[in-house]
């Protein structure tokens, strides 16, 4: 038992300094850490700076400290920028889960039961939406789903729907186009997970007396929670932010903050009010993460990849 | 493509049963038809009198050891243990001391909470193992265990698998290609070749004695002497009379075509010294030294016959003055018992394709 390990001998040769062997990964690495330090951390503080200022479009702004502006957007503000969080908080946690639920079966459909043949065009399929703009493809949405769309004047043709029955400016078109243009996010990390998995452990805990539903729920459902992770986090993340899906497949009812933060941005010029959404927004979505990551295990991230 | 071919084997209970053959042969097929996950094409499996050949293997009273082990990387070792008395519904006081039982009979321990991933090689090896004994299975199948060990481990594991199936008493059905641990196991072994077994029987009788010229090959070096069968007797191409083990000639004199001598079994002299053994239980070829290679404890002699066919000689080196050197004029001798006569074909004419069958009876 204790014998497995073998010291092994001593080279001969002087080995050259610990630094000089094990310096280069921290010089290739400063690549991607200068990257994250200009375009993520910087932007960051800039943004919280920011939030900070006061002032307005016409006479510019300028750095007053005004922390009051993080309970001005919250308390008794005109706009329910409160109501704008917590509606893109549920497009997102819908939109996650349901995307878990379409993308599951997909990826384990391509990773169990397809010949290896077929697994590259398959996953290339999943990814071909990919090819054209994702601002495109929602667009096209709209239009397929409008009233004098294909899509529903069929369905009056058959009878199918009331007059008076529209997609476009509900919820639910939102979800489905946060869930449509994000799939591929979904059943991609999935996927690596299942493929990953050692078909022999499946025989293994066949072996050992689990029937189909049993070695799922045992084997294969927990050795592919990486994947279902790694999908959650880039899903959700997404999601939340999206100005998009709800601009265009969305109306008045389903504004969201990330169209909040592009509005006072782009149309109303309020940078401090935007600047301060977008931060909230970040600690929120940190908070939450946070402590997903706490529950569910982040040492799985790390197994995938 | 048929793996397995009309193969009939019958395992008595308690016993270690080792299922030898080169890679391609049909031992593993042979296995997972028993584990259930294959399914024979034609022919059934019998566990103790039971048909089992449809049962799927989480209903089977059989467990595996996977040559690659396949642990749950996503649970500790005493939950891996534990894995197939939970699906059994064993209540959690009889797991608990099960599963502490048998890690303690592998020498694991304390090693419960431990990530299974984190062990070496031959510590997952004895988990794997753990993991199916637990259970009590009717029959454990272990599907080349040591395939992936380095030497000096499979050979302390060899020693404790023997000890540990005969402390659980439970019939052990062992895959493997490594004729020494076959026979170091094996109560009985057979040797497999295309789908069949070729020989099955006792180790030293299936070494001693092999039925085939594959077997007695595929069990270690072989000199293999072309005889012609004349009125009852065995001839050499000179013209001399030979004699083998009389089990081996029985009732087949006329198709036997080979008479096979092991290398340590030869008797080497120099002429001129010491006379030979002689005598009707003793065999004599002369025979003419063209390499030698010392090894240490033994040498390994060439010769060639006065007739011109190759001998394979492995000599113990006691005495300076026995060593050969090329070129000396050579008596080889062996015991009459020490050869066997070989058929004529060594492939007896293969049966019609498409017909796998395989039965098994624990």
């Amino acid at each position: 038992m204790s014998t497995d390990l073998i010291e092994p001998a001593r080279p001969a040769y002087r080995q050259p300094s610990w630094l000089r062997r094990h310096s280069p990964p921290y010089w290739l690495s400063l690549v991607g850490g200068g990257w994250m330090l200009l375009f993520f951390l910087i932007p960051l503080a800039s943004g919280l700076i920011v939030s900070l200022e006061t002032g307005n479009p016409v006479s510019g702004y300028t750095l007053t400290w005004n922390w009051h502006i993080y309970s001005q957007l919250f308390v008794h503000s005109d706009i329910p920028y409160m109501t704008f969080f917590i509606r893109s908080l549920y497009y997102g946690i819908a939109t996650t889960i349901l995307s878990i639920l379409i993308a599951y079966p997909m990826a384990y459909f391509i990773a169990f039961r397809v010949s290896v043949r077929w697994k590259s065009p398959l996953i290339l399929l999943v990814l071909l939406s990919f090819f054209v703009s994702f601002v495109i493809r929602t667009d096209m949405w709209s239009f397929v789903l409008a009233q004098q769309g294909f899509v529903i004047t069929t369905l009056h043709k058959l009878h199918l729907v009331s007059s008076n029955f529209h997609i476009l400016g509900t919820s639910n078109a939102v979800i489905g186009g946060d869930i449509y243009n994000n799939l591929p996010f979904m059943v991609l990390p999935i996927y690596v997970a299942l493929e990953r998995i050692d078909r022999r452990i499946l025989e293994a805990a066949r072996d050992l007396y689990s029937n189909g539903r049993q070695v799922f729920v045992r084997v294969v459902l927990p050795l592919s929670r990486a994947g279902i992770f790694a999908g959650v986090l880039l899903v959700f993340i997404t999601t939340v932010g999206d100005p998009v899906n709800s601009s265009l497949l969305g109306g008045v009812g389903t504004y969201t903050i990330g169209q909040a933060i592009q509005d006072s941005y782009l149309t109303n010029q309020q940078f401090n009010v935007a600047a301060a959404l977008s931060t909230v927004l970040m600690v929120i979505l940190g908070i939450i993460m946070f402590a997903y990551a706490t529950i569910f295990g982040t040492e799985n991230l790390e197994n995938l990849v | 493509m048929v793996a397995v071919d009309d193969l009939t084997l019958e395992l008595a209970a308690g016993e270690f049963f080792a299922l030898l053959g080169p890679s391609g042969c049909g031992k593993t097929t042979t296995l997972r038809m028993v584990g259930g996950f294959e399914q024979p094409s034609s022919g059934k499996i019998f566990l103790g009198g039971e048909d089992i050949t449809f049962t799927p293997p989480y209903r089977r009273d059989v467990n595996t050891v996977f040559q690659s082990y396949a642990l749950f990387p996503h649970l500790s070792v005493f939950d891996n243990v534990a894995f197939g008395l939970r699906r059994k519904g064993k209540d959690k006081d009889e797991i608990r001391r099960l599963v502490e039982e048998h890690l303690e009979i592998l020498g694991l321990g304390g090693f419960g909470p431990r990530a299974a991933t984190q062990l070496s090689g031959g510590q997952q090896q004895r988990v794997a193992l753990a993991r199916a004994l637990v259970n009590q299975p009717r029959v454990l199948l272990l599907d080349e265990p040591m395939g992936a060990l380095d030497a000096k481990i499979r050979k302390t594991m060899q020693v404790e698998l023997k000890r540990i199936q005969r402390e659980v008493g439970i019939t052990f059905l062992y895959v493997t290609h490594d004729q020494d641990e076959a026979m170091a196991l094996g109560d009985r072994i057979a040797v497999m070749h295309g789908g069949k077994y070729e020989d099955l029987g006792a180790p030293q009788r299936v070494y001693d004695e092999p039925a085939t010229q594959f077997v007695a090959e595929f069990l270690g070096a072989c000199n293999l002497l072309a005889v012609t069968s004349d009125r009852g007797e065995l001839r050499l191409p000179d013209g001399a009379s030979i004699g083998a083990r009389p089990a081996s000639m029985a009732d087949k004199l006329d198709q036997i075509a080979q008479v096979g001598v092991r290398p340590e079994k030869m008797l080497v002299r120099r002429d001129g010294a010491a006379p030979a053994p002689s005598g009707p239980a003793t065999n004599t070829v002369s025979a003419t030294v063209t390499t030698t290679i010392y090894l240490g404890a033994t040498s390994e002699y060439e010769l060639v016959t006065s007739w011109g066919a190759p001998l394979h000689i492995l000599a113990q080196n006691i005495s300076e003055a026995d060593r050969l050197v090329p070129g000396n004029k050579v008596t080889v001798t062996w015991e009459r018992d020490h050869g066997f006569a070989l058929p004529a074909s060594p492939h007896a004419a293969p049966a019609p394709m498409g017909t796998a069958n395989d039965e098994s009876d624990a």
